[in-house]
Formats: structure tokens, sequence, C-alpha cells
């Protein structure tokens, strides 16, 4: 590996780290003008984090040490996996350690230990949380699995900068298995980051909420931490569906200050048009009941595996 | 992996959207929804017919091609859409079968359905071939359909769907049938649309609804 | 003791000997729990981790010997071999079972059930024979040990014999343990081939007809199937495995399945020779069956150790699909793949014994410590077993299929395998193998759904009942037992390179190519014929552990690191209460919602006017109903037919004697 591709590594997780917030801003922003409201600041997250890393944490008195470390362990997944995703370039030093099935794999990761975390204290939004983040959770892996090996037959190999590399040089991207696969990626970025029609990021009620209820007993720093942690989160899920289903822009090969010159300033376009297509889905989208949630997750893993289906079917041409 | 000419990749796209249409409509519960997927079924069915014309230079195919536009894209949903209003039916009751249920028994059909397609795929010549197993899968999906509805809206929509795929079994396979059996099918499909109209007043008018599972009190024995 | 240990074969025999003595040694004071448990259970522990010794270095050796022993039947004496295959069972038998034992050691007590020398000998008599499975080489030994195998864990599990529930468990146990053990020997004897020589080297030599290989094939998959727990001959495992002592649950779960995969491979890949591609579909088909259906009923299990039972059936069904999935490869000749699937098996069987015995472990001092085993009743364990807690999420995230722990190798391994499905030269079974990796990948998340669930329910919120604030952690051979296992599943994960070198052997002998290691760093792993795939689970670690690092001493150093313990906020709800939190049930509800018509579901719900509410709801196997229940009552029925026979008096049974014996001369005669 050349030095400058560790400086591509370095930059990637920088740019992921800075600007997962202000996509999230982007996002609520798109929502609000399209909702006839007056839209917050795009940095409205930023001083969020800001203000929550001031305060004194406070911490219920059952919680054990688990509660405590949860936040550093889902924000250290969350970071390597923005590190692994080729966003900009696909030169990544790090991504010998973690193809597209360990990032699956952190991703599971993450959620296992919010879940954890969530029933420590024994609270019943606690646990209601964490039972409905593992039912969405053990619908939404695999057809997130599916999804990228889709990707992975296409270019016979489960590292991503292999699938991107392989992905953007095809006359025309998309491929018909990959016109399920991305149906199927759309309802998975969508359950996943717990936007509607799943989970309402901008609510506390009770009896709908999933994510929000996991993270009701963190407070100050390590709220923080769990709140950039789903900046990170719905950004990554971003750069993986541009990776797979639209790679173009992303450098190829080893690049130098030409290839970034070029890729940045993509990203930031996909990231814009991604943000308001998000906020678009979620304004057409009603909430769907909790027990409903399934069925929309079951659908995103049966077109996944459609995708597959039709992968082989048609690449049987003799 | 060799590269594939384009026009073949729209085309094996097409198939793809059909049957993205098809699990979609399988999902489906508003009536109003499930006629729309289904003009827009008709139309990458069209887009499919066009390519092959293109390709093949066969002039019937553009013929069929419009015929399609002219009655699956705009007459038969504009003529679901007047019936659903006039019947007042918008949505179908909860399906017999979940729609995760449903959907993995789709998935299934599709793995028979390639399966039935494979020895056709090989004696055919046809660069469509590979969409056979997909065309019957079509077929075989919106039967499914038909049988997990109660509303017999549904059910008419599932019947065209049904022809559709027919239609595109016929046209990956030999590309198209003769053109007066294409002509034939596109009348029977107009008339039996007619007749089912009709038939719907007739049901309403006797249960008030038009849920099917009214006519189970018709059989003779309990 | 030098001519002993001279060869490795001698060496595993005399220490599968010195399990039996240590066992027998247990005689000499049957009731003093602190000579068995002190000084017997530890020796035994070391005489395991000196076979994982010996046997791992004849692996790295990848030699083969062969030995008879000077006793047995009459022109029947005992054969032994030890080739890659058998020591890599061997180093699994050895290295997890001293885990075991060491925690056996400070886990048995005084109590109703069998006495503590009796249990010794018992235990170190399982322990021996499944060795001596692992050893034999002869069909006569393979049985012989086989029962004696099964007899003993019979014992073991009925160790609270005076329960009726358990007793019942062990009949049935010990029945389903006989069905299986005809079907091997069925096995066996069709696969001599007529040359009525039962050594294994002679049924190497023996060419069948496909049909008589083929039958061969499927009766030892019956046989090894019933032992392994695949659907639907899983019954007696989710019975016996929650009945018996956590330790012995531990060795049955962690072990004696894989003596079951270890008897299958035998078979399939070394007995039988080349085998048929579609044979493996048998296997894949069941495995995939058998681990979606052990995954979906842990979910709803209320017991945490038949959670666990439910856990070890999809495990072993995940284990059968790589075999089933290597097979298919095998005779579809792509030889490099089938090693990787296969590595995927044997990789998958080490982990499952270091994580299952773990956490059987795991449940066996949660017992001790509340004496419940309903996890309804238990909670908030954290605080006052940390040590039990901690090392149990080690092994809960490693069968989770977390990385960077063990878990998650093996199914990495085993899915990049099924991406080679499309390679596959059978139109339509290459379609239907992607179907196989869509129900892997389901049953892995569904593993972390049952996992959070196991360990969030005992271990972490509030302690559902009172009493469980005087729980006390375990004592320090406990401990020791519980650390070495979860030390085992960290290695296994950081280190599946050297693993997997060691398994080229394996490979090599059973389908005659070992996946190439492309990359040449140590801390990489890169097992995929053909592509340029990669994991690294060190620097996997490092990345992640250093940015956790960093972020806590920026916060540290950047913000103040103040704390305020309050009673939990809880959206602001004044009186908190253990019964607010998720019960088993509770958690278990989607899955039971989502997969409905697989369960037999019997639901009592409270009226709105019950002054005592009550909700209660059970969950049974269909199987036993729709295919046990009609089994049993037709056996019955037969059995009241010929019921006639029995007439109570002595002559009528004497001339039964005396026909049989005509009609039998007189085919003698005739014949």
């Amino acid at each position: 590996m050349r030095p400058e591709d560790w400086l591509t590594q370095f930059i990637e997780i920088v740019a992921a780290l800075a600007a997962a917030p202000i996509f999230l801003g982007w996002v609520s922003q798109c929502r609000a003008w399209l909702q006839n409201r007056r839209a917050p600041s795009l940095w409205l997250p930023y001083r969020n984090i800001r203000k929550l890393f001031h305060k004194e944490a406070v911490i219920a008195q059952n919680a054990s040490r688990l509660f405590r470390l949860a936040p550093y362990v889902v924000f250290g997944t969350m970071v390597l996996a923005a590190a692994i995703i080729p966003s900009m370039g696909t030169r990544l030093p790090l991504v010998v350690s973690a193809d597209a099935i360990a990032l699956v794999g952190l991703f599971a990761t993450a959620r296992v230990f919010m879940a954890l975390a969530a029933m420590d204290i024994g609270t019943a939004f606690g646990t209601l949380g964490a039972r409905r983040e593992m039912m969405v959770g053990f619908l939404a892996e695999p057809a997130l699995l599916m999804v990228i090996f889709v990707a992975s037959l296409l270019s016979a190999s489960t590292a991503l900068p292999a699938i991107t590399e392989h992905l953007a040089t095809q006359t025309l991207g998309l491929d018909p298995a990959l016109a399920f696969t991305a149906v199927a990626f759309t309802l998975v970025l969508l359950a996943e980051n717990a936007r509607i029609p799943v989970d309402n990021p901008s609510t506390h009620l009770e009896l709908t909420m999933i994510h929000e209820a996991m993270l009701l007993e963190y407070s100050a720093r390590h709220l923080a931490l769990m709140e950039w942690t789903t900046a990170l989160k719905l950004f990554n899920y971003a750069c993986i569906g541009f990776a797979l289903f639209i790679p173009w822009g992303v450098a190829t090969g080893h690049i130098g200050p030409l290839g970034l010159a070029v890729a940045i300033p993509t990203l930031a376009v996909k990231l814009a048009l991604a943000g308001g297509g998000l906020a678009l889905i979620e304004t057409l989208c009603a909430k769907l009941r909790v027990m409903r949630a399934p069925e929309f997750l079951a659908t995103a893993y049966l077109f996944a595996v459609l995708g597959l289906l039709v992968h082989v079917m048609l690449g049987a041409r003799g | 992996m060799p590269q594939i000419a384009l026009d073949q990749q729209l085309l094996d796209a097409c198939a793809a959207v059909m049957l993205l249409l098809s699990f979609a409509m399988l999902s489906q519960r508003r009536i109003v929804s499930l006629v729309n997927l289904y003009a827009v079924q008709g139309g990458a069915l069209a887009t499919a017919t066009l390519l092959v014309a293109w390709r093949t230079g066969e002039g019937h195919l553009y013929l069929s091609a419009a015929l399609t536009i002219a009655l699956k894209v705009i007459f038969l949903p504009w003529l679901l859409h007047r019936l659903i209003r006039r019947l007042e039916v918008y949505w179908d009751t909860e399906p017999l079968l979940n729609v995760s249920g449903t959907m993995l028994a789709g998935l299934l059909i599709v793995v028979f359905a390639f399966g039935l397609a494979q020895p056709i795929t090989q004696l055919a010549s046809t660069a469509t071939r590979s969409a056979i197993g997909i065309a019957v899968s079509v077929v075989l999906l919106a039967f499914l359909m038909m049988i997990t509805r109660r509303k017999a809206m549904s059910q008419v929509v599932g019947f065209l769907s049904m022809e559709n795929g027919l239609f595109f079994a016929a046209m990956s396979a030999t590309y198209g049938m003769p053109m007066v059996v294409e002509l034939g099918v596109a009348l029977d499909v107009l008339v039996a649309m007619l007749v089912l109209g009709v038939f719907f007043f007739q049901i309403r008018e006797q249960f008030d609804s038009l849920d099917l599972h009214h006519l189970e009190s018709l059989k003779e024995r309990d | 003791m030098t001519t002993i240990f001279s060869s490795p074969l001698t060496g595993c025999a005399g220490l599968l000997a010195a399990w039996g003595l240590i066992g027998l040694a247990g005689l000499l004071r049957p009731a003093s729990v602190r000579f068995a448990g002190r000084t017997l259970f530890p020796l035994g522990a070391m005489a395991g981790l000196a076979l994982a010794a010996i046997a791992g270095s004849s692996l790295l050796a990848g030699g083969t010997e062969q030995l008879v022993l000077p006793f047995g039947l009459p022109d029947l004496p005992f054969h032994l071999r030890l080739d890659p295959l058998s020591s890599f069972f061997l180093l699994l038998l050895g290295a997890s079972s001293a885990g075991v034992s060491v925690f056996a050691g400070g886990y048995f007590r005084q109590g109703e059930g069998t006495a503590p020398g009796l249990l010794c000998l018992q235990y170190h008599l399982f322990l021996a024979s499944m060795g001596w499975v692992l050893l034999a080489d002869d069909a006569y030994g393979f049985m012989v040990a086989w029962e004696v195998m099964a007899l003993s864990s019979y014992f073991l599990v009925t160790t609270q014999h005076r329960i009726p529930e358990i007793r019942r468990a062990g009949f049935i146990y010990l029945l389903m343990a006989h069905l299986g053990a005809i079907a091997i020997l069925l096995c066996f004897g069709v696969l001599q081939g007529g040359s009525w020589q039962f050594t294994f080297d002679a049924m190497r030599a023996a060419h069948l007809a496909p049909a008589w290989a083929a039958a061969a094939f499927l009766l030892a998959l019956a046989g090894f199937g019933l032992k392994a727990g695949l659907v639907p001959l899983h019954v007696w495992l989710p019975e016996a495995h929650p009945a018996a002592p956590s330790p012995v649950s531990a060795l049955m779960s962690g072990v004696m399945l894989k003596t079951a995969v270890y008897g299958l491979l035998r078979v399939t890949l070394d007995l039988l020779g080349r085998p048929v591609w579609w044979w493996g579909l048998v296997p894949l088909i069941l495995g995939l069956f058998t681990a979606f259906y052990g995954v979906v009923f842990a979910a709803v299990q209320t017991d945490m150790k038949r959670l666990l039972a439910y856990s070890s059936i999809e495990n072993m069904g995940i284990v059968f699909t790589g075999l089933g999935l290597s097979v298919i490869f095998l005779g579809a000749g792509m030889q490099a793949v089938a090693a990787l699937a296969l590595l995927a098996t044997l990789y998958h069987c080490l982990n499952h014994s270091f994580m299952k015995s773990l956490l059987f472990l795991g449940t066996g001092s949660v017992l001790h410590a509340t004496g419940e085993r309903n996890l309804g009743r238990l909670g908030g364990l954290i605080h006052s077993m940390p040590w039990v807690a901690w090392l149990t999420l080690i092994g809960a995230l490693a069968i989770a299929g977390l990385p960077p722990l063990n878990g998650f190798v093996s199914e990495w391994l085993l899915l990049q395998s099924f991406l080679f499905a499309d390679r596959v030269p059978h139109e339509f079974v290459n379609l239907l193998i992607p179907m196989g990796m869509a129900l892997v990948a389901l049953c892995a998340a569904l593993a972390g759904y049952v996992m959070v669930k196991f360990f969030g329910v005992i271990f972490l919120g509030q302690p559902r009942e009172p009493s469980l604030a005087h729980a006390h952690d375990c004592g320090r051979l406990e401990r020791l037992g519980l650390a070495w296992l979860a030390l085992g599943c960290v290695l296994l994960g950081l280190l599946p390179f050297q693993v997997v070198a060691a398994l080229g052997a394996v490979t090599r002998q059973l389908v005659g190519a070992a996946v190439p290691q492309a990359a040449s760093h140590w801390w990489l792993l890169a097992p995929v014929p053909g592509r340029a795939v990669s994991y690294g689970p060190i620097i996997f670690l490092a990345a992640t552990a250093g940015v956790v690092a960093l972020t806590a001493l920026v916060v540290r150093l950047a913000y103040h690191q103040r704390v305020r313990r309050t009673p939990a906020w809880d959206c602001g709800f004044g009186s908190l209460t253990p019964r607010m939190q998720d019960t088993a049930e509770g958690f278990g509800q989607p899955i039971r919602n989502i997969f409905q018509s697989f369960f037999q579901i019997e639901r009592e719900l409270p009226a709105p006017s019950d002054r005592t509410p009550r909700y209660r709801i059970a969950i049974a196997d269909r199987f036993w109903r729709t295919v046990y229940e009609p089994l049993g009552s037709s056996v019955q029925r037969l059995a009241s037919a010929v019921a006639f026979l029995q007439q109570g008096r002595v002559s009528v049974y004497l001339l039964y004697s005396f026909v049989t014996l005509i009609v039998l001369l007189a085919l003698a005669l005739f014949a």
C-alpha cells in the first residue's frame, strides 16, 4: 500500500465523521421544505452533539458497565464501517481486514450492543425498543446480505472495492438483478435507519418508536455518541447504496489529488440527491403499524432473494 | 464476464421489471394501485415488444406493440378505473394468505417456473429465450394472485396480468404468436373484460358487495 | 511412559485409558465430592489438554497411523487409526472437554442424584468412549464405543433420576440413540460390500454398486443425523440436554454431537470414497431446514437450557448444510471449493464446541446460584455474578456470529463457499442453492436475536425475583473452566489463518485439496480459491479498539467526565418495577407472531374482569403430534395385535421354541 492510499483512507474517515451530521441535517431540511415547514439549520445535528458533549452524564443507578461501554463500541464499529465502504476511492488499506460480509457483521455487532445496552436498565421502554430493534434487524440483516451477494455474484468478489470497480466499468451499470436488489436495499435502508415507514426519527411516541426507545436512558456524551452513530449509520448506508448502484465517480485505482478532486464533489452531489429522495419517500409514506414492519422487511428480503434468482435465471444464457 | 449488447441488456431489464411488477401486484392491497401496476406492466411489455421488433425487424411485432399500448396501457386501465369508481371498491380486504406468505409462495413458484422453462430455453433459438422462465413465472404469479384475493376486482386484474405473461412467453419463445391469434386473444380479453364488468354489477346487486366469499353460499350442500 | 508416548496414536489411546482409570478411581471414595471434584476432575482436564496437544501435533504433522489392539473378541481385534480427520476431532474433544472438566470439578455437589464417585466414573467413561469412537478403525469397535457413549451419557442425563420428567427424557434419549445405532449398524452392513470384513480398510477397498452406495449414505445420514439432532429426528435433544447437569449438557452439545458429524464425514468422504453430487442435496436441504427450525424454536423458549438445546439444533443444521454443500461441490468436480465448504463445516464444529460448552456452563453457574432455569425469574445477574456474565457474553456474541469472534469466521467461510453456487454445472440446483444462502443468512441473524434474548433476560435489567440479589458468583475452578472456553472463542476468532492452515491436512485427506493461502500474512485469512477476498480479524479488532480508545480519550480530555447516578428515568414514569420489563415470552413475541404457523401454540388469556389475571402460553413441537405420537400409537397397536401370543402358560412358550427350532432345522436341511 502506498502512502497516498493511507491518505485516502484517512480523508474518507474524517469526511464521513464530518459529513454524516450534515447529511442528517440535510434530510430533515428537505423534509421540512416538502412539508411546508420552516427548515431547521443544516448544522443543527452538530450543535446538538456539541451541546450534549458539554453536559454532565446522568446514569441510572443500576446501570452496569456494559451500558457505559456500549456507546463507544457502537461508535467504533460504525467508524470502521465508514472506513471500509468505498465512498471516494477504492484503494483503501483497511479493506483487507473486512469484506462486505464483515461489514454486515459490523452492523450486527452495533445492533446487538445497542439492544443489550437498552435492556441493561430494565425499563419497559428499553426492553421494548430492544425487542423491536432485533425484530427489524433479523429481517433487515439477511436482506442486506442478499443485496450484497447479488453484487458479489456479478463481480465474483465480496470485497466492496472490487464490486464497485467492477460495476463502475459495466456499459449499462444496471443489471436487471440489481433492479430488484435496489428496491430491497431502499427498504432495508429505511428500516435500518429508523425512518418512516418503519420508525419515525422525529417523535418519541411510545407506541411506535423503535430506535429512540433504546436511547431513552442515555444522556450527555453517551447520547452524543449514539446520535453521531445514528448519523454515521445513515451516511454509511447511503454510501453502500452508491457503491452498489451508482458507482460512477468513485476514484478507482491509485488516485492522486485529481481523483479526489472528482470524487468528493461527486459524493456531495449524490448525497444531496439521496437526501432529497429519502425526504420525499418519508413525506409520501405513512408510518406502518409496528406489526406491519416484519411484512415490510420480509418484502425487502424476498425482493433481494428474487434479485438473486433473476441473476441466475438470466445468467443461464447459453 | 463477456460484455452483453445494450439491447439485450435492456430486454433483460424489461423482463426483470415485469417480474418485479408481478411481485408488486402480489403484495399490493389497494385496488387502484393494482390497476396502475397493471398498466405499467403493459408498458414494460410494449417496450420489450418494440425492442424485439427493432432487433428482428419483424413488422407484425410493431403492430402488436401498438395494440398492447392501446389496449393494456390505456383502454383497460381506464375501464377498470371507471369500474372502481362506479362500484366504489378501493381496497381489497385482508388477503387469504398474508403478504410474506404470498411472497414466499411466489418465490417458490419462480424457482419452479425456472425449472419448467429450462428445457424450452434450451430448445428455443430466439435471443430472448432466457426470459422464458420469467414469462412463465409472471403467468403463475398472476394465478397465485387470483387465488389469494377475495375481491372479484383484483381477480380480474390477476387474470389480465396472466394474459400479459402469456404474451411475453410467446414473444420470448418464438417472437410472438401469429397475428391472427394475437388479435383474437386481444379481442377475447376485451370481451371478457366487458362481460366481467356486467357480471360485477350483477354480483353487487345480489349481495351488496364484491367480496367473493358470498358466492360460497351458492353451493348445494353444506 | 516413554513407549506409550512414542507415537501419537498410542499416546491418544493411553490418554483414553487414563480417563477410564480416573473414572474408576472415583469409586474409591464414591461419596466424597471433594476427592472427585478437587482431584479427579482436574486430572481429567489435564488428560484432555494432553490429548489436545498430541492430536494437534499429529494434525500438523498430517500423518496416518494404525494399530491393532491385542484384545477384543476372538478373530475380531480392535483396530485403531489416527489420521488427520480423527486428529482434528480428538483435538476438539480434548480442548473443549478440558474446560468442561475443570468446571465440573467445581460444579458437582452432594445431592439427591447419583453419588459423586459414580458420576465421575460415568463422566470419564463418556469422554473415553467419545475418544474411542474417533479412533476406531473397524465397525465392531466403532459400534461398541458408540454404544458405550450412548449408555454412559444416558446415565449422566438421568443423574437426577428421582424426578419423573428427567427419567422420561432419559428414556426418549436412549430409545432414539438405539434407533440411530441400528441405522449405523445397517450402514456398516452395506458398506462391507459382500466381503464380510468389518475393518474400515476393507470397506474402503470395497466397490459398491451406485444404489448400494446411496443406501449406505442415506443410512449413515439417518443414524448420525439422529445423533446430531437433524430435524425431524431432533426430538430427543431438547429433552435430554436440559435434563442433564450443565457440564454434561455442555459435553453432549459441545462434543457428542460432533462425533455424529465425524461419523458422517468418515462414511461419506472416506469409506465411500467418491460421493455422487446429488447426495449432498439431502444433508443440504435437511440442514437448512434444521437450522431454521432450531433457531425459530430457540427464540420462543423460556427455559434457558432448552433455548440452548434448540440453538444446538440450529448449529448442527448449519454444519450439515456445509457438509452437503461440500459433497455437491466435490461431486461436481470442484475440489478447491469443496475444500472451502468442508473447512467451514469443520471450523464450525470446533467453534460450536467451544461456544456452546461455554454457554451451557454459564447456565449451570446461574442455576447453582439462583436455583432457577426459567428465564422469567432471572434478570440483573451481571451485578451479582460479573465473572459468569462477562464470560458468557463472549460466548453469546460468538454464537450470534459477530466479528471478530469465532462464530463469524465459520459463517464467513460458509457464505463464501455458497457464493460459488452459480458455478455448479446443474441448472436447477444452482438456482436452489442461492435460496439456501438466503436461509443461512436469515438463521445467522435470528441467532443474534436469540442471543440478545438469552443474555439480556438472564443478566441484564432488574432482578425479576427478590431472591436474585443474593446470587453469588461462581467458584475458582468454575471460573477457570469458563475462562478457558472463552479464551478459545476469542483465539479461534482472531487467528483463523492458523486454524485454516492446520485444517488443510483434513481437507486434503477427504476431498483431495486444501484451500489456497493466497496472502502471506499470518494475520490475514484469504482462503477463497481464485478470488481476492480477505478477512483480518486482528486488524479488524485493532481498528475498532483503536477508534473506541481514541474516542474515549478525546471525550475524556476535551469534556468533563462527571457522572451522576440517579434512579432510571424511563420517560418520567415514577415507580418502575421489575415486572415492567419484557419477559422471555415478551421478547419472543415478534417471532411467535411472524412464524405462527410453525408452532403449536396453546394460549390462555385473561379476561379484562379477572381479579388475578393469568397469562399462560405453551409452545409445542409440531413433530411430536404429527410424527411421533402416531408412530408411538401404531407401535402400541402392533404390540397389542401380537399380544395374543402371550398366553401365560409355560407349555405354550415351550411350544413356540420348539416350532422355531423345527423350522430352523428344516431350513438348514433344505437350503
